[in-house]
């Protein structure tokens, strides 16, 4: 058992007691509380636990909390900013009401997120490549690209 | 937004504020929707507008109790917008609360067979119009005039010659005093009429779906809560023998592990080990270690390889005097139809089992109450049925098991059975502790209810001017029993154009199944429009006739089928989506070598729904789907922008099945266990998707459905008419094909 040290969401968390093996998904729905990253395969296959470290979106369900120690860590949860106004690739998913259950959705919203911070005129095989790591089992995909590319539009608006 | 809702927002923000500052402790706490709503739903104050449980206007705001669970087909939204067209409510006033699952309160509530909306259109608009009613006769009496001469609009009641008007929140106290009117009296909008109903309304709760605000089952915390896995048998309807229990228990964060018998019924409780932990990585750590000797004397054997030989077999012999064969239907002279043809078919389809693969695994919180008590949070499609199995389980009242209704991370049809809810119960019950029980992929892809495969000998007759004379399904499905046709694995004979045909033989061979099948997303037609819908375009090539035409044909004069009712498939209708998708996607337009169209009709549903497909193969048979154009009658469309949603997203998930999908059984072991063996669809290659409504009076269908069963034979048969080769087996991957 160990006491590992993050930054999540801007906030400084130490968290007690942890199997040096838990993979990170668990530190942040069990311990810290942040349920809004998702369990949807614990293989890294469907990408509902997507999440940041250091900017990088990561499976979480695959990545030790060991391995992020230190880290600065962006869920869901702390996307939007701290006065609540929501990230662009947030207000365009819900312009175009990309969810039907919407379960994936945070891990496709994290992706896209990361795509952008580094990309904000991306092509067709470039959001397929940043996206290919999450499933949307209710076949969202018409609208999380429309979604993207509004988002981008938005961002490239703001330089 | 109202003022409530602030308030809400605020309260639920605080409540996740607080749960982040706490390292390592459990400080969260119950924060579903269901929660206020169920305190708030059972508080009346005089001064509250409530002439039924659907809808509460008080000066505070407007509120609508949203029923029937949303499982990602939009019912949130859309049934509330019919309550809310009726009321002439503005939509921004209206806030959404979560109803509970009380059936004297609020009726039947289930998410299956597409018929949330047309169960709840006439109560919906029933309590819209007798809620204007009475707005408007509080208002004619505040003002002294005649409630004839008094109009209504975003939340307002008017009077014209006068000028005056009075918001709906200002009228609610006088409103409530008045006496309930009979909704027969009451006059409904007419289609021409409608505001909100067929415009463009967002998902309710999108703006908590993008934050990743607690919102499903899986985000539920109760205080004190341990973390649960049930490990069952990997042959399903195995029992536990022995398990090192003691081992585990020693373990790092293991709470508690013990067996639970299960009840016998393989879709409620299975027996298996219950694992107790603090979190749930120390439960599945723990499990890894777990060892269980399983007795696997009556465990399912179910094998798809040899029973996909046997089921071949079978086909090949014919339905005619095959052994074990079952009449369906017969009609005509089938034998002289075939005798006297001018040429015949005969084609062997087959499709594969299914995993519903809903992308939020299993998961129940349960905690045990005083007396024997229950309460429960389930992914449930079928919340009151939860209920009264839990009840009956645990060998309580019904009112001793509580139901917090939740929103599910997706259905299909695998959440109207309460397995887990019942292994939630049973575990929280022993432990006498409340628990959360999570499942993984694992057991959710070897635990699933699954959606049937099965196979159909279809032969066809063609006359000497290319018509259908003929025709003859022999249909392999399955049964536990050998009586008890598996769920979704029914034929009915109206489903294969029994009435529309001169000459008809129906018959059905069931092979033993042992793991359970249930209802998979469009039960039946999923699987069944592939086969006859191909084999229909397989007669017209043979006839040398253009496909729509002889699909017209065979619908022939307008008229409603068997039962003859509005839930009956109506050939006007049927022809009209045809037409319509054939228009809307150019059929018959010409196009490079390797490149076609194809379409396909089919009735599920009580929706009427044609598409058209644009593909090219290539030499390696990898195909590229372009376009679907979608032509839809459900009548008239409550949410335009949830109804493209569902028809975008069956096209998808219909791409999605076809493509490779399927279940493949060695001695009652499933291989695939995870999305790696198990293949959903991913971004990249959509088609473009044109969606078309043809709107009309009828009772309105659901969409969450019948979208979905076409999409694979509109498909297959433009591949065969882009590169001539035939698909006769889903999924395609089984025949060398990609998409």
């Amino acid at each position: 058992m160990q006491t590992f040290e993050f930054i999540v969401n801007g906030q400084q968390q130490t968290v007690e007691d942890v199997p040096a093996d838990m993979p990170l998904l668990w530190v942040l729905r069990d311990r810290l509380g942040l349920t809004g990253t998702r369990f949807g395969c614990g293989i890294a296959q469907c990408g509902a636990c997507t999440v940041h470290i250091e900017g990088n979106p990561v499976r979480s369900c695959s990545v030790p909390a060991s391995a992020a120690v230190g880290s600065r860590i962006t869920t869901i949860e702390g996307l939007a900013a701290p006065d609540g106004t929501l990230h662009a690739v947030q207000e365009a998913w819900l312009e175009h009401d990309v969810a039907q259950c919407g379960y994936c959705q945070s891990g496709q919203i994290m992706s896209a997120a990361a795509l952008l911070a580094t990309n904000i005129t991306p092509s067709d095989a470039d959001i397929d490549a940043a996206m290919a790591g999450n499933i949307c089992r209710c076949g969202t995909y018409v609208r999380i690209r429309k979604a993207i590319r509004s988002a981008a539009a938005a961002l490239r608006m703001r330089i | 937004m109202s003022v409530l809702h602030i308030q809400k927002f605020d309260r639920r923000r605080f409540l996740q504020l607080s749960g982040l500052t706490g390292s390592g402790l459990l400080l969260g706490v119950s924060v579903t929707h269901s929660d206020t709503a169920h305190a708030a739903a059972e508080t009346r104050v005089p001064s509250t507008l409530a002439p039924s449980a659907f809808l509460q206007v008080s000066r505070d705001g407007i509120v609508i109790y949203a029923t029937q669970p949303e499982i990602g087909q939009g019912v949130r939204t859309s049934i509330p917008m019919i309550l809310a067209e009726e009321l002439d409510v503005a939509w921004k006033d209206v806030e959404i609360r979560t109803a509970s699952i009380d059936a004297t309160r609020y009726g039947a509530q289930a998410a299956g067979g597409s018929t949330a909306i047309p169960r709840s259109w006439n109560p919906m608009r029933r309590a819209g119009a007798v809620a204007r009613a009475m707005l408007i006769e509080a208002a004619a009496r505040t003002w002294n005039v005649s409630a004839s001469e008094c109009r209504t609009r975003d939340s307002e009641v008017m009077h014209a010659a006068s000028g005056r008007r009075m918001h709906y929140r200002d009228l609610a106290e006088a409103a409530a005093t008045l006496p309930v009117p009979d909704a027969d009296t009451l006059q409904l909008k007419t289609r021409d009429e409608y505001r909100l109903l067929n415009s463009r309304v967002r998902t309710t709760d999108g703006r908590d779906l993008v934050s990743g605000r607690p919102t499903y089952a899986s985000d539920v915390r109760i205080p004190g809560m341990l973390y649960a896995m049930y490990v069952k048998c990997p042959r399903i309807g195995g029992k536990v023998r022995v398990a090192n229990l003691d081992a585990i228990r020693s373990l790092p964060g293991i709470v508690d592990i013990f067996v639970l018998e299960g009840n016998g019924d393989l879709t409620e409780l299975k027996p298996g080990v219950a694992l107790l932990a603090r979190d749930t990585w120390s439960a599945l750590s723990a499990r890894q270690a777990l060892r269980i000797e399983w007795d696997e004397d009556s465990a399912a054997s179910d094998d798809w390889p040899s029973t996909l030989a046997k089921a071949r077999e079978l086909a090949q012999a014919g339905g005619d005097g095959a052994t074990g064969s079952d009449l369906i239907a017969e009609r005509g002279d089938v034998a002289t139809a075939f005798a006297s043809a001018k040429k015949t078919l005969q084609s062997t389809y087959s499709y594969a089992f299914l995993s519903h693969a809903q992308l939020e695994p299993q998961i129940c919180v349960a905690r045990p109450l005083a007396g024997g008590a229950m309460e429960l949070w389930p992914p449930s499609q079928t919340p009151q049925r939860a209920q009264t199995v839990v009840a009956k389980l645990l060998g309580v009242a019904e009112s001793n098991v509580t139901i917090h209704p939740q929103r599910l991370g997706g259905g299909f049809g695998r959440r109207l059975n309460n397995d887990v809810a019942c292994e939630a119960a049973a575990i929280a019950a022993r432990a006498q502790a409340p628990i959360k029980l999570q499942w993984i992929r694992e057991d959710d892809m070897t635990n699933d209810i699954v959606r049937a495969g099965g196979l159909m000998a279809l032969q066809g007759a063609l006359d000497a001017r290319g018509r259908l004379t003929g025709w003859r399904n022999h249909q392999i499905t399955f049964s536990p029993d050998g009586k008890r046709i598996v769920s979704g694995g029914t034929l009915r004979a109206e489903e294969d154009f029994a009435p529309l045909l001169p000459a008809v033989r129906i018959t059905r061979s069931v092979l033993p199944w042992s793991s359970p099948c249930g209802f998979w997303r469009a039960p039946g037609a999923s699987a069944f429009a592939f086969p006859l819908q191909s084999f229909l375009h397989e007669m017209s090539v043979a006839a040398g006739r253009d496909h729509l035409d002889f699909l017209l044909e065979l619908l022939g004069e307008p008229r409603w089928l068997p039962p003859a009712n509005a839930g009956a498939l109506n050939t006007a209708r049927a022809a009209g989506v045809l037409r319509l998708a054939a228009e809307r996607a150019g059929w018959g337009k010409r196009l490079p070598k390797g490149r076609a169209l194809g379409i396909a009709f089919y009735f599920s549903h009580t929706a009427h729904v044609a598409e058209v497909a644009e593909v090219s193969v290539d030499a390696a048979k990898h195909i590229s789907v372009h376009a679907v154009t979608v032509a839809v009658d459900v009548g008239p469309v409550v949410n335009l922008n949830g109804a493209e949603s569902q028809c975008q997203g069956s096209v998808i998930d219909g791409l999605s099945a076809m493509a490779a999908q399927q279940l493949t059984y060695r001695n009652g072991i499933i291989d695939e266990k995870n999305f790696d063996r198990y293949v959903l669809r991913r971004i990249g290659s959509e088609p473009r998707i044109d969606i078309h409504f043809r709107q009309s009076d009828f009772p309105p269908s659901g969409l969450g459905e019948p979208v979905l069963p076409p999409v694979a034979p509109a498909i297959c048969n433009a591949v065969f008419s882009a590169c001539g080769q035939r698909i006769r087996s889903l999924p395609i991957s089984a025949e060398g094909f990609s998409i």
